[in-house]
């Protein structure tokens, strides 16, 4: 813990600043400055009382509120009994579970909304079968109540998975110390368990609704309009860069986020929820009554084919010949992969490219900042880890057009910046840095400085050490920070419409959007989806085999 | 382990990478193109214009037409993309207004002066008619069938109480096909008219999709039954073996899709040689392409299209309207706003009082009443009338209020009080409509 290399971190903590100003927080100020200021460049709160004096806009923001808080509701009725099953119940599905979890997130939202357009939609194949079975349908998929219902089905994973992690880092001993008391059921988990977990769970929620907030993609391929993200998109590229009214909605935008995510710490503050020993004595798994098990199992099944049902669309739409008003296409045709292949391959090797960058700036980032956080007594460096978090909740339109009015015209090894695909790449990685660091703090905070201070009593300098011994400790956290950088970034498609100014820039997320904008282009763009979805797949699947054997490794090495 | 990872070399190959990479796009000569046409179409001229041209690359920009419009005036000079292309005639009308494109003639002989009554050609020069295009109605004959709906030949159909929530349309302000087909209503039906025959066939929409290819997706696939779309969806829809139809009605209006040299292009010499070449009689014939189902601009070339392709210069297609895109042009923004204010944000009350009127009506026509006929009348006054009458909208200072920088405080209140004015007029007639509407059928009781 001394600071013999001050020189070195401080160097390292300034260049961090610097990038972090540049590509998020001077972008994002110049975004709010607009809101704020004449043409003439004087300031001004007239924009904004206009849009409080619009009633479309106090509609746009309750609606995206009322969304946001539905979606968290519903995303944790759907997570908070799978989490509970896996961790508290000897329960066969366990598995299945935590890997079909995962899949929602992996395909951009708007896919997944268009999916579920042909399946759910008023004329989608579940609609077509329940009228023609009991001449009623459901309207599962109109206006709000459709994106919440897309939204739910796409984000819960993120409450199950910080859920089940919080669920199995409880004390097992708390929980048998209820059971003596008398607690039991619905009770011993109202009133022990769920507390217990709660960290856990405010942070999945309000991530959840931060997401939610805003999503762009799925309200648009649903036609819902009187909503926050939908609007400021639909101003600023129709009426154009002009309009003041856009860059207020921003605004609010960055500012209700930023205090939601306020109130989540707020909300925890103050409560210690730490227990003393966690893991390995976690309590012995209960076995289910049979009609516990039955219910247990339904609800997984539902659930289960609810989140793949995207996934089976998408599937079916690119194997489609031709698919209209009927349960199932008519016939199927390989032919859409191979135009995909033939056409876009270029698209494939620019979200490698871009995503594959975005992520090592990083997870090289996380590390470095998570390092300065918890190994130094730098001042100020709390300051690093709150301006790379606070990119969580920076709407993706927003970042967009920040960059667009700040480096326009800027140029860079004869290109324009604008024009080049280096902003795409940042925007990735600006964005995704969050849970990237957050990976990486995690796994730094779980080693102990012993092992370090060891090695330098060894006669290891500060920077072998951390080449020797802390980053090949922090592999599984760095490529874990690494996966889930990479994942979220593919799917990204808010900042990249704005960004993305030729075809040959393009990434797949990109690509997939304008084939889906023509009749012949559907089952390609289909195609080119469910590529995206193996890729990624792949992707956490070979990280998860490489973070298990080093676990082995590491274990036997211990 | 510790051995392998070398965060040094890894860095060495990313900056040898961004290094590559930005040397690449440098290596050959590039015509960049600006866009809203689907990407078949633009692959398929993308391929033969770099086959007939070796060594050259065209580099596609896909934008909404109005999108592409902002992003032009957006970018500096010598940065700009060499070519835009589009359907909307009034998009070129604001893009030669403000001064963003270059005149140019390709110099091709063949191609009429005139279609109907209107130019193909901008007369000044600046751009020129590349394919046609008519408005018309499409629908899917599997939903048509399963919910026993007529097939419709006028857009005075689609108002109809039988076609409530099967139509689809889009937005103006999101789609130049649709403000043109908007506009073609207004301008071929009069504007109180021609606002009410949209504000009733948006009544009877399902939805208001937010590009204007959303409809013939969707009335392809079935969700919506009936749509309000430009030739080439339907055509190219039909062609690639999805059930559905596309007729022309009495209103249309046959435009050119154009195609112009933007400028301060950063390469205007390979932009106009892509313009001539969608010009040549090679660039016309692959309008035909089933993906693309496009009207040629040349006569000659539909010789050689297949039987039953419509043929503007026939004769068949009655294009009623003479399509003035001076008015259009004038009027563009506040069209779009009152369309997006009374329309596409207000969409769900609308609906609900196009619902209440048509039951109204279905009672009233059961059991008369002539009490009960005076608050329908009532009521439909109040839903189907446009928040701007005529005079207002020929109001020079009214219409420059939509045209002033909107960054002044001064006018960005203006235009929003405006806005907020249409939008809760809009809410409040609607409501109060649904009111009598329903008063009405109570009557009949």
């Amino acid at each position: 813990m001394n600071s013999r290399y001050a020189p070195v971190p401080t160097a390292v903590a300034i260049a961090i600043a610097i990038f972090l100003m540049a590509f998020l927080i001077v972008p994002v100020l110049s975004v709010v400055y607009i809101a704020f200021s004449n043409a003439d460049g004087s300031l001004t709160l007239a924009h904004f009382m206009s849009f409080f004096d619009l009633t479309l806009m106090r509609e746009s923001f309750w609606n995206s509120l009322y969304v946001a808080l539905m979606t968290v509701l519903m995303a944790s009725l759907i997570a908070l009994p799978l989490a509970y099953f896996t961790v508290r119940f000897e329960f066969r599905g366990a598995i299945l579970i935590q890997t079909l979890g995962v899949l929602p997130l992996i395909m951009p939202p708007f896919v997944g909304a268009a999916a579920m357009q042909l399946l759910f939609g008023r004329s989608g194949s579940l609609n077509l079968l329940l009228s023609e079975w009991f001449g009623f349908g459901i309207p599962f998929m109109e206006g709000l109540n459709g994106v919440i219902f897309v939204e739910s089905l796409h984000y819960f994973p993120f409450i199950l998975l910080n859920l089940t992690m919080a669920l199995n880092n409880i004390d097992g001993a708390m929980e048998e110390a209820a059971q003596n008391l008398g607690a039991s059921g619905l009770r011993l988990f109202r009133r022990v368990v769920f507390p217990l977990a709660m960290p856990g769970y405010v942070a999945g929620a309000s991530l959840v609704f931060l997401k939610v907030y805003d999503d762009l993609g799925t309200p648009l391929v649903l036609n819902v309009t009187n909503m926050l993200a939908p609007q400021a998109y639909l101003r600023i590229t129709s009426i154009g860069l002009e309009d003041p009214i856009g860059y207020v909605i921003c605004f609010i935008m960055v500012a209700f986020s930023l205090a939601a995510m306020w109130l989540s710490v707020q909300v925890m503050r103050g409560k210690d929820y730490a227990t003393l020993q966690r893991g390995g004595n976690s309590l012995s798994k209960r076995r289910l009554t049979p009609m516990h098990a039955m219910l247990a199992y339904g609800w997984t099944v539902l659930v289960l084919l609810l989140v793949l049902s995207p996934h089976l669309g998408i599937l079916l739409l690119s194997l489609a010949k031709v698919w209209s008003y009927s349960v199932l296409p008519d016939a199927y045709t390989l032919a859409h992969y191979v135009t995909v292949f033939q056409d876009s391959s270029r698209m494939m090797a620019n979200t490698l490219l871009y995503c594959g960058l975005a992520a090592l700036i990083d997870v090289v980032l996380g590390a470095a900042i998570a390092y300065l956080i918890l190994r130094t007594t730098l001042p100020g460096r709390q300051a690093l880890d709150f301006m790379a978090t606070a990119a969580l909740t920076i709407p993706g339109v927003v970042l967009g057009i920040g960059y667009l009015r700040l480096f326009k015209g800027v140029e860079m090894g004869g290109a324009v910046l604008t024009s080049s695909w280096v902003l795409i790449m940042i925007a990735y990685a600006v964005r995704r840095l969050p849970y990237a660091l957050r990976s990486c703090m995690a796994v730094l905070q779980q080693m102990h400085v012993s092992l370090e201070e060891a090695a330098e009593n060894l006669g290891a300098g500060k920077l072998r050490t951390i080449r020797r011994i802390v980053l090949p400790l922090m592999i599984g956290g760095i490529l874990a920070g690494f996966v889930t950088s990479f994942i979220t970034a593919t799917v990204e498609l808010s900042a990249t419409i704005l960004l993305v100014n030729a075809e040959r820039l393009a990434p797949m997320s990109y690509g997939i959007y304008l084939y889906m904008q023509s009749i012949a282009g559907r089952g390609p763009g289909a195609a080119l989806g469910v590529i995206a979805v193996v890729i990624v797949a792949l992707g956490t699947y070979a990280s998860h085999r490489f973070i298990a054997s080093r676990a082995v490794q590491i274990e036997m090495k211990g | 382990m510790g051995h392998q990872f070398r965060p040094a070399s890894v860095i060495a190959y990313l900056l040898f990478a961004l290094g590559a990479l930005f040397v690449l796009p440098l290596q050959a000569q590039q015509v960049s193109i600006i866009t809203s046409f689907p990407k078949e179409l633009t692959d398929i001229y993308k391929k033969a214009f770099e086959a007939k041209n070796p060594g050259t690359t065209v580099e596609i920009l896909n934008k909404g037409t109005s999108a592409g419009v902002s992003y032009v005036r957006e970018t500096a000079v010598g940065n700009r993309p060499d070519v835009f292309w589009a359907s909307a005639p009034d998009a070129f009308e604001v893009l030669s207004k403000d001064g963003l494109l270059v005149k140019f003639d390709p110099g091709i002989p063949g191609i009429p002066a005139k279609i109907g009554a209107y130019p193909i050609n901008d007369p000044q020069g600046y751009y020129r008619g590349q394919a046609l295009a008519g408005y018309g109605i499409m629908w899917n004959t599997r939903y048509m069938k399963a919910n026993k709906l007529p097939e419709p030949r006028e857009w005075a159909d689609l108002i109809k109480p039988v076609y409530f929530s099967h139509v689809a349309s889009s937005s103006p302000s999101r789609s130049g096909t649709t403000h043109l087909t908007v506009e073609t209503i207004l301008q071929g039906e009069g504007w109180s008219k021609g606002w009410m025959q949209i504000l009733q066939i948006a009544g009877n929409s399902a939805a208001i999709t937010e590009r204007s290819f959303g409809v013939p997706d969707g009335v392809s696939n079935g969700q919506y039954g009936i749509g309000l779309v430009i030739d080439f969806f339907g055509l190219a829809a039909k062609n690639s073996g999805f059930p559905v139809e596309f007729i022309y009605p009495g209103v249309t209006a046959i435009v050119p899709a154009n195609i112009g040299l933007i400028n301060g292009a950063k390469n205007a010499e390979l932009g106009k040689k892509f313009i001539t070449y969608s010009l040549s009689e090679e660039g016309q014939m692959l309008l035909l392409d089933p993906k693309i189902s496009r009207l040629p601009v040349s006569p000659k070339t539909y010789a050689k299209a297949p039987a039953g392709y419509p043929n503007p210069y026939s004769g068949k297609i009655k294009s009623k309207v003479n399509f003035d895109s001076d008015l259009s042009e004038a009027r563009y923004y506040v069209v779009s706003a009152m369309f997006d204010q009374t329309i596409t944000f207000r969409h769900k009350e609308l609906v609900t009082a196009t619902k209440a009127i048509h039951e109204a009506t279905a009672k009233l026509a059961a059991k008369p009443n002539a009490q009960g006929q005076k608050l329908l009348a009532d009521a439909r006054e109040l839903v189907f009338t446009p928040v701007v009458d005529e005079t207002k909208v020929k109001d020079k200072d009214f219409l420059a209020v939509f045209r002033a920088t909107k960054r002044d405080a001064e006018t960005s209140k203006r235009v929003t009080a405006l806005e907020e004015h249409w939008s809760s007029e809009a809410k409040k007639n609607y409501a109060k409509a649904m009111d009598l509407a329903r008063q009405a059928a109570a009557l009949a009781r």
